[in-house]
């Protein structure tokens, strides 16, 4: 899969995640987020930001520890991506959808 | 009807009979796991699953050493006193390197995530509790046709654990 953006092809997996973060832009999230039904706000770009951050430091990413990160409690962060709290949010934030069962 | 369409799963209703630390984990990473993927989720809590929701008891569950041929433990060594709670720890060490919480906290992450708690009342009867005794979220206290009124509607599955 692809999207194409401004004439930029950027590379989705089969279920929609890009396959190579260097391709995603504020742009690109924005689009990922309109296909998902979500306008995205500050609250959400706070939490996206957090999600990148982690994601460059290899840190593997939980419910249980965004829970924990001062940047969104449980609740709003379900509020804020109800269809999925972090698949959505990973899948806006250009980073591989996360393995974690809990 | 076309056998091929897809059929989503739009809510699990997880009904809990056991308080094995095991069966309580299985049934909460479910419920968890459920809403993860935007699909709702409920826990009906009845015979000693009622344990994991008792304020008295949730802190204190221990895993089974005895009839338990998966913990590899012969029988009469498994009876010993102090076994289950040495299993019972190495579970909660292993469980944590994983990120699993313990039960208290486990049960206010399913509460904020949108997971509705119930207590089944005739095990609630059976057992002399009252909602004071329960875990301060549960959501209320059902009896089996309750449950199955919230169970109404296209796309719900039902588990017993």
């Amino acid at each position: 899969m692809e999207l194409v953006l401004a004439g930029n092809q950027i590379q989705l997996n089969d279920q929609g995640y890009l396959t190579d973060f260097s391709q995603w832009t504020k742009e690109v999230g924005e689009a990922i987020a309109q296909q998902e039904g979500i306008a995205l706000t500050d609250a959400h770009w706070k939490v996206i930001h957090y999600l990148q951050d982690q994601h460059k430091q290899d840190i593997p990413l939980s419910i249980r520890k965004i829970g924990k990160s001062n940047v969104v409690s449980i609740k709003e962060f379900y509020d804020l991506f109800p269809t999925g709290p972090l698949k959505i949010s990973s899948k806006i934030a250009g980073i591989p959808k996360p393995a974690s069962c809990i | 009807m076309d056998t091929n369409a897809k059929a989503p799963v739009k809510k699990m209703m997880l009904i809990l009979s056991k308080a094995t630390l095991d069966n309580v984990y299985a049934c909460f990473i479910l419920a968890n796991g459920a809403r993860m993927e935007g699909i709702e989720a409920e826990i009906f809590f009845t015979f000693f699953g009622l344990e994991a929701i008792n304020q008295k008891k949730l802190q204190h569950l221990h895993v089974a050493t005895v009839g338990n041929p998966a913990m590899h433990i012969p029988t009469l060594v498994g009876g010993l006193p102090g076994m289950e709670s040495f299993a019972t720890n190495m579970m909660k060490k292993e469980m944590e390197k994983l990120d699993i919480p313990e039960v208290e906290e486990f049960l206010y992450i399913l509460h904020a995530s949108g997971v509705k708690l119930w207590a089944c009342k005739l095990a609630m009867d059976m057992f002399h509790l009252s909602k004071e005794d329960l875990f301060e979220e549960v959501d209320g206290v059902l009896t089996v046709g309750d449950f199955y009124t919230q169970a109404q509607g296209e796309g719900t599955h039902l588990l017993f654990i």
